[in-house]
């Protein structure tokens, strides 16, 4: 019986090392075949007419003009008269046609009318809103008497605003029907097998007949994990023409419906004692992320204090729905938090870092580790010798440190993997996963490999179809645990069948082998080690099939990282911009599989930060209702000049490889936004509370135009 | 912030033969189908100048009028001849996606902001979303597909995959395309040519610091990350 474990550092073939995507070579020669890619012959091209209001009531729909013109074949209507719509946008009627063009044409042609409802999209108002939703406060111990007996105390309100998803890749997908009962759907999305029981419930066809495809995917950051109301549509349209569709949102659609991070706001009262323990902590949080309004931060995030109080009111707003932001709700909390903790830090006269460490304790059971990884920042970014008080800095453009601490859970979701092993030494892993781009093909062949003890140009990975075994939603650093641990487990158990198969052949018993290097070899010494392609011969015609899961026998995943980050920033006084001199991150995440694809993790989530912290915003306009900037001009994403000096290292070795493979996609997104408004503050000597920090806001903060 | 935002299609370095014709314009001696020409190799395509069309009306003495329906054209893409039967209104993007199945080139913004869709037109870096295809016959078009093959790489696309500047992939094509642009204009770039050259593409993902080392390599120069 094979053990479930990882592989002990001196004998790690793969793991851990820096390996390139397998896929890179397809993606960078432009020969990655995306949802959007999808050509079919005879195909159609879908086009959604959106609703020009923010609220309003549908009260005719003519598509006869659109009906009559040459080369559309179907117009489809998704929302019928009658139908309230409560975001701007929002899809009521598709056009089917045998070109792009002309399926525009038929969109513009169709006639909608509207009875107009009264709207409310500026949560931050939260005294106008017409329906908001206070729950009640969660608190522990008694914070009023605490705060009232205290020395030093602090308050502020802190503010980040709603943003989108923006994925490259709209959301989207090309339906086609092989027959009345069967259909593949070529999605964009980062949940095949769950995509295709949506669909076949909702179009009335098993599960099981509904091929969802997704080789690659051009961004999805947890909007991406429905069917969505299109992906039915395109289906129903494919169907009702007997032609494959293609139906792609335009960016209008992709930025103002297909998904919002919710704001947050909060006013914070806290207090520390002489010494600077946080002694009391005190939150009112509000926010909005479309109709549903938005859940609770988790408050105060990552410590938790002896006496402490939150309360959360949802405010629902006609604006498109919010759907999980890399991380929900914790960047958000992280801003809150870390800000309010470095404004009291701020006034008991102490430095942020001594002052987080004075209070580590407080979070629990990673505080080893955030000792650890502030202690490794503090010598990337030479914080000892380059601290200086807030406000310390003088001239026109004035630079200043900040800190941030962050923490995840991502454990492996349930994954299933079967393993082949064929006579020509393949070795083939297949799986129903998919692959956003984290590199999660790249880690299956790897444990893949490493666990036949061969090399990666003799295993494939076969993946990204929802007919093969089912592993879940890739989501909330859920995948890299889930999949590595099922294919290590399907992969040991190969290895046992491979034996039990061979062995006889050989002579020996199954106990006898082992696979390592790339060979076959005897541990008695009775017979010479033998190339694994020749020993892979005795197969025979049938390749040996295993199988294994996750969860399963033997620990290979866990739960919860942690992750410090700082920001050195500069500020123009004059013109309020925040530039990022350096950024530096320090990273836990368990069992490092491929160390290239790690570090991508996190100078991204560092770069993806950069952006929500400086200029992404869904900017609606109160009288409207309508998101003013649904586009890529002024729905800005920051580019390359943008990001300043990246440094990233990740905790490796005892304490952390022992703990097997803990997920990295969501940990280092959370807390850049955070660091970085407490470095502005820092640099300006004013606390600058509201992300984005656009220069109009951080002006207002210098001029004293804002708390 | 300061985001750079390249207007791909004129560029600030031109050829020779366009100053020529600005200067014939200027004197104002020069045919009307010389200026077409040249203001077309200057790359002011965008400005709506059917180049090839309006050679054929000018030859004829008479105005070119295309379309609206769709209207035979042909292309010089990656070195091989194609031909479609296009509606004038149809962008080089949309003609090379949804009619010549070259899908390299992606469709995000559609408007000229995010640098997906960069190709090359006669060796300078194009948003194919902002040039129509009708304006895009007589030129050496460039997808990312013909810059090299997955067992024949470009240097930038190697050291693309070498350094990790990709994660979805979606706006690699562009990247790719517009690096090996500006390696062709700077052998040697410095940071800040780098960003600017580059700034004209976005990335959702974040992989910027991949990318500033893919184009270091490439040029031969060091492999730093950050």
């Amino acid at each position: 019986m094979a053990e479930y474990v990882w592989p002990a550092a001196g004998d790690r073939l793969h793991i851990g090392k820096h390996i390139s995507r397998l896929d890179g070579p397809v993606k960078a020669t432009g020969r990655a075949k995306y949802a959007y890619d999808v050509n079919r012959r005879g195909m159609l091209w879908a086009i959604m007419v959106q609703c020009p209001h923010a609220h309003a009531r549908i009260t005719a729909i003519d598509t006869s003009a659109a009906e009559a013109m040459d080369g559309v074949v179907r117009v489809h209507v998704i929302q019928d008269v009658g139908t309230e719509i409560q975001w701007a946008h929002d899809e009521i009627v598709a056009v089917a046609a045998t070109s792009e063009e002309v399926a525009r044409d038929g969109a513009a042609a169709v006639k909608i009318e509207y009875e107009v409802l009264s709207h409310f999209v500026n949560e931050r108002a939260v005294d106008e809103a017409p329906d908001a939703q206070p729950a009640q406060a969660e608190t522990t111990g008694d914070p009023t008497a605490a705060m009232a007996s205290a020395p030093t105390k602090s308050s502020g309100s802190y503010h980040a605003a709603q943003i989108a998803h923006c994925s490259l890749e709209s959301h989207g997908q090309v339906a086609e029907w092989q027959d009345e009962e069967t259909v593949t759907l070529w999605a964009s999305t980062q949940a095949i097998s769950g995509v295709a029981s949506q669909l076949g419930e909702q179009i009335g066809i098993p599960a099981s007949n509904v091929h969802v495809e997704t080789q690659y995917m051009g961004g999805g950051f947890g909007s991406k994990f429905s069917v969505d109301r299109w992906g039915v549509v395109c289906a129903q349209i494919a169907r009702d023409t007997g032609r494959p569709v293609k139906l792609m949102l335009d960016r209008d659609q992709e930025v103002s419906v297909a998904g919002a991070r919710p704001s947050t706001h909060a006013e914070v009262s806290t207090a520390a004692d002489a010494d600077g323990n946080v002694v009391a902590w005190d939150s009112k949080s509000w926010g909005s992320g479309g109709p549903a309004g938005a859940n609770s931060p988790p408050l105060p995030y990552v410590f938790s204090f002896e006496n402490q109080t939150h309360m959360h009111t949802s405010v629902p707003t006609n604006t498109g729905p919010a759907r999980a932001w890399r991380a929900p709700r914790h960047p958000q909390a992280c801003l809150v938090t870390m800000r309010a903790l470095e404004d009291l830090a701020h006034a008991a006269g102490m430095d942020p870092l001594d002052f987080f460490l004075k209070n580590i304790e407080k979070t629990g059971e990673r505080a080893n580790t955030y000792v650890e990884e502030l202690e490794k920042g503090a010598e990337l970014m030479g914080w000892r010798d380059r601290w200086r008080p807030r406000g310390s800095a003088t001239g026109t453009v004035r630079s200043g440190l900040g800190l941030a601490l962050h923490t995840w859970g991502g454990r492996g979701h349930r994954s299933n993997c079967e393993v082949l092993a064929y006579r020509d030494g393949l070795v083939e892993a297949r799986i129903g996963s998919q692959d956003l781009g984290t590199g999660t093909r790249t880690i299956i062949a790897l444990v893949l490999a490493e666990t036949f003890g061969v090399g990666l140009e003799q295993v494939k990975v076969t993946m990204g179809r929802s007919v093969l075994p089912a592993s879940g939603a890739s989501g909330g650093s859920t995948t890299v645990g889930g999949v590595s641990g099922a294919t290590r487990r399907a992969a040991l158990n190969a290895v046992d069948a491979v034996f039990e198969r061979i062995a006889p052949k050989l002579g020996t018993e199954m106990a006898n082998l082992e696979l390592k290097n790339g060979q076959l070899h005897f541990k008695d010494g009775a017979m010479a080690a033998m190339p694994w392609r020749q020993a892979a011969t005795l197969i025979g015609v049938n390749p040996v099939s295993a199988t294994g899961a996750n969860p399963g026998p033997g620990q290979l995943n866990d739960s919860g990282v942690g992750g410090i980050q700082m920001a050195d920033v500069s500020v123009d006084m004059e013109t309020g911009v925040v530039s990022i001199n350096r950024l530096v991150a320090v990273q836990d995440c368990g069992l490092i599989l491929d160390m290239k694809l790690a570090e991508s993790q996190v100078y991204g989530s560092l770069i993806m930060g950069v952006t929500y912290a400086l200029t992404e915003e869904r900017v609606f306009d109160p009288h409207t209702g309508q998101m003013l900037n649904p586009d890529m001009e002024f729905y800005k994403l920051a580019g390359i000049e943008d990001v300043g000096e990246m440094i990233v290292h990740m905790m490796t070795g005892p304490g952390y490889d022992e703990r097997g493979v803990i997920g990295l996609g969501e940990p280092p997104v959370i807390a850049p936004g955070a660091a970085i408004a407490n470095a502005a503050t820092n640099a300006t000597g004013v606390p600058i509370n509201e992300m984005p920090m656009t220069p109009e806001r951080v002006l207002a903060a210098i001029n004293g135009g804002m708390a | 912030m300061a985001q750079t935002r390249y207007p791909k299609t004129p560029r600030d370095e031109q050829p020779e033969a366009s100053t020529e014709s600005a200067e014939t314009k200027a004197r104002g001696s020069f045919s009307r189908r010389q200026f077409l020409r040249g203001s077309a190799a200057a790359g002011a395509a965008s400005a709506g100048l059917l180049s090839g069309m309006l050679d054929d009306a000018a030859a004829q003495g008479e105005p070119g009028v295309a379309g609206p329906g769709a209207v035979d054209m042909a292309f010089k893409i990656n070195g091989k001849a194609h031909v479609a039967t296009l509606e004038p209104r149809v962008t080089l993007l949309d003609a090379l996606r949804n009619h010549l199945d070259l899908t390299g080139a992606k469709k995000v913004c559609d408007r000229g902001t995010c640098g997906a869709c960069t190709v090359l037109l006669n060796g300078d870096p194009v948003y194919a979303c902002s040039v129509l295809a009708i304006e895009a016959q007589g030129a050496e078009v460039t997808t990312v597909e013909g810059l090299g093959s997955p067992a024949n790489m470009h240097p930038i696309q190697q050291a693309f995959v070498d350094h990790d500047a990709q994660q979805c992939g979606f706006c690699t094509p562009g990247f790719v395309v517009a690096s090996a642009a500006l390696l062709n204009r700077h052998p040697n770039p410095d940071q800040d040519t780098v960003h600017r050259e580059l700034g004209g593409n976005l990335c959702r993902c974040g992989t910027y610091a991949g990318i500033r080392a893919a184009v270091a390599q490439a040029a031969g120069g060091g492999t730093t990350n950050g």
